[in-house]
């Protein structure tokens, strides 16, 4: 079994559309859409949901007024400036308490309860590709690494047990804490970049991360014709870090088109660019294979 | 004043406009990037440097001969950052989220202060501009503590403009929940809907007025301006697709310099953002 992880670094470079796409294309495989804070893969994929389970993750800490003294010990021992003094008495900041227990463990008075925080919601769902791993965290919520863990390990469980050959992902812009617990372990990563300062200097970044985690990575320059001196840059930094870089793509509305459409620029149109990007997916999974091997 | 412009989806522009608004601003005012997992804003400011300073996180370090192997420090510990393991003592820096709660139960004093290093901290002038950026250590899972650090050199004394990260989980809310105003930078695209929703819905709890730059219009379809419309959400600017933008973007130059048609709708955008804040905003057009 390989696992291909798409990635970016910068936002809005095509990700969640060439992995679209890459799920039409390829086949006996679960498709895991990991960009847990904004997943758009599913306004593609249009799932059936076969399963629901609620997302906890770690607690949150509320001060129970009829028992706080006001004493201040939690105001003072609150890294996080979680504890705010308001006109009906101390209060917890959820926006910013990260859940440590400190201030629960210090109240002389027992006043602050510590329950379960319930983070988000995460699927089993069916498409027209084959099965969806996916999840919503709930807005304005942390701890989005351990939900993608959690998918990664669902979707594993399940290729296994079913049989299927090839887990492919959706992963999330940036370079941290869920983009870290979607790397981990992967057999490949293929970033989407785009000839601008903005997306070269993102795709340094998230590279480096990759090599920190020692991870494989392929490069694909989307938007290719919007500078030419851009892509030159991006293809000596792939040779630089003997990075493979799997193709180019034009600027095309046809990504939008298909976007409005619920359908993924494969479905779309069966032109040049359908065509070229399944070259690119031939070259991802040769490379993917490649890299398992060794 | 404090503006933030965020956007649940990435790429849509938000750099884009941050840098197009910082430069028609009245000055004085400050430029921030607090996304730190990818910061941009500088590849268009181009500002000089002049003040860095690394973040670091409290961590727990460990003194084996102290530790009595009590547990307590495990106990409390809610991110699996220490724990005994038979007689020793295990700590994982990578874990910890430095809450000082190991340090403070320990009965031994068998843990002191050390600290793991989060990123930088970086200052400067881009011309009248006075900027202001933070940068993660790659391979640094958490963003949020050095944002904090980031914005200990907000200066209030001015208008403060903040490039904040994608996404509307706890990096997005720690960068805009001390503004004053929310800008959400949005395209008409199916994507660009469903991520306005969901930043609207993080953002809403703040209770700070919101409005919205439709980035990129002339295509797509119509469900980011239904919504507009449907929750009220004022549209501030609307920036038709063209080609030039992107081409330009791609030469780090900043558009409202580049394109002078441009220039003046980034103008209008700085009046209707203070109309905005000042809750007298005034025939919006709303798609």
């Amino acid at each position: 079994m390989v696992e291909i992880t798409i990635i970016s670094g910068k936002g809005g470079t095509g990700k969640t559309s060439l992995t679209a796409a890459f799920a039409h294309l390829a086949s006996n495989h679960v498709i895991c859409d990991l960009d847990v804070d904004a997943p758009d893969l599913h306004l593609i994929l249009k799932p059936e949901n076969e399963y629901l389970e609620e997302f906890f993750s770690g607690h949150e800490a509320i001060i129970d007024q009829n028992l706080c003294s006001s004493c201040g010990e939690c105001l003072e021992r609150c890294k996080y400036n979680a504890i705010k003094e308001t006109p009906e008495g101390l209060m917890v900041d959820l926006l910013a308490c990260e859940g440590c227990k400190v201030c629960v463990h210090f109240c002389p008075v027992g006043a602050i309860e510590f329950p379960m925080r319930r983070c988000g919601q995460w699927y089993l769902s069916k498409t027209r590709f084959g099965p969806l791993v996916h999840a919503q965290l709930f807005p304005g919520e942390e701890n989005s690494g351990l939900l993608v863990s959690l998918l990664r390990k669902q979707a594993r469980g399940m290729a296994e047990k079913e049989n299927y050959n090839l887990i492919l992902s959706d992963g999330a812009p940036g370079i941290g804490c869920p983009v870290i617990s979607s790397l981990s372990g992967t057999d490949l990563a293929v970033a989407v970049t785009e000839p601008t300062p903005s997306g070269s200097h993102d795709l340094e970044r998230v590279v480096n991360l990759c090599e920190h985690f020692k991870i494989p990575v392929g490069v694909i320059i989307n938007k290719f014709d919007i500078n030419l001196d851009q892509v030159k840059k991006i293809e000596n930094f792939c040779q630089d870090h003997g990075l493979s870089l799997v193709g180019k793509l034009p600027y095309d509305h046809a990504f939008t088109e298909a976007m409005v459409q619920a359908k993924t620029i494969t479905e779309y149109q069966s032109g040049d660019l359908a065509e070229e990007i399944g070259r690119i997916w031939a070259r991802i999974e040769a490379l993917a294979q490649l890299k398992k091997a060794a | 004043m404090i503006i933030a412009l965020a956007s649940g989806k990435g790429g849509t522009g938000k750099t884009t406009v941050c840098a197009s608004l910082v430069r028609i601003w009245d000055k004085p005012v400050q430029a921030v990037d607090l996304d730190v997992e990818e910061p941009n804003l500088a590849l268009y400011l181009k500002p000089e440097l002049s003040g860095r300073l690394i973040s670091e996180m409290e961590i727990p370090v460990s003194d084996q001969e102290k530790c009595t192997a009590c547990g307590a420090c495990s106990e409390i510990c809610q991110f699996k950052a220490i724990t005994v393991l038979g007689e020793y003592l295990l700590t994982f820096p990578e874990m910890c989220h430095g809450c000082g709660g190991c340090l403070a139960v320990c009965p031994e004093g068998a843990l002191s202060l050390g600290a793991r290093e989060l990123g930088e901290v970086l200052w400067g002038q881009a011309g009248e501009i006075d900027f202001l950026m933070g940068r993660l250590r790659v391979g640094e899972a958490m963003s949020p503590p050095l944002m904090r650090d980031v914005k200990k050199r907000l200066d209030s004394s001015r208008d403060v403009i903040i490039d904040a990260p994608p996404g509307t989980s706890c990096p997005a809310i720690n960068a805009v929940k001390d503004a004053d105003v929310i800008v959400l930078v949005t395209e008409p695209t199916p994507f660009g809907f469903y991520d306005l929703k969901l930043a609207r819905e993080a953002f809403t709890p703040i209770g700070k007025p919101m409005g919205v730059v439709m980035n990129r219009t002339g295509f797509g379809d119509a469900g980011a301006y239904d919504y507009c419309r449907a929750t009220g959400l004022p549209i501030l600017l609307e920036i038709p697709y063209d080609r030039r933008v992107a081409e330009k973007y791609s030469q780090g130059e900043v558009i409202a310099d580049a394109l002078p048609e441009f220039r003046g709708r980034f103008i209008e955008l700085a009046a209707r953002i203070r109309e905005l804040a000042a809750g007298d905003l005034k025939e919006v057009s709303n798609g």
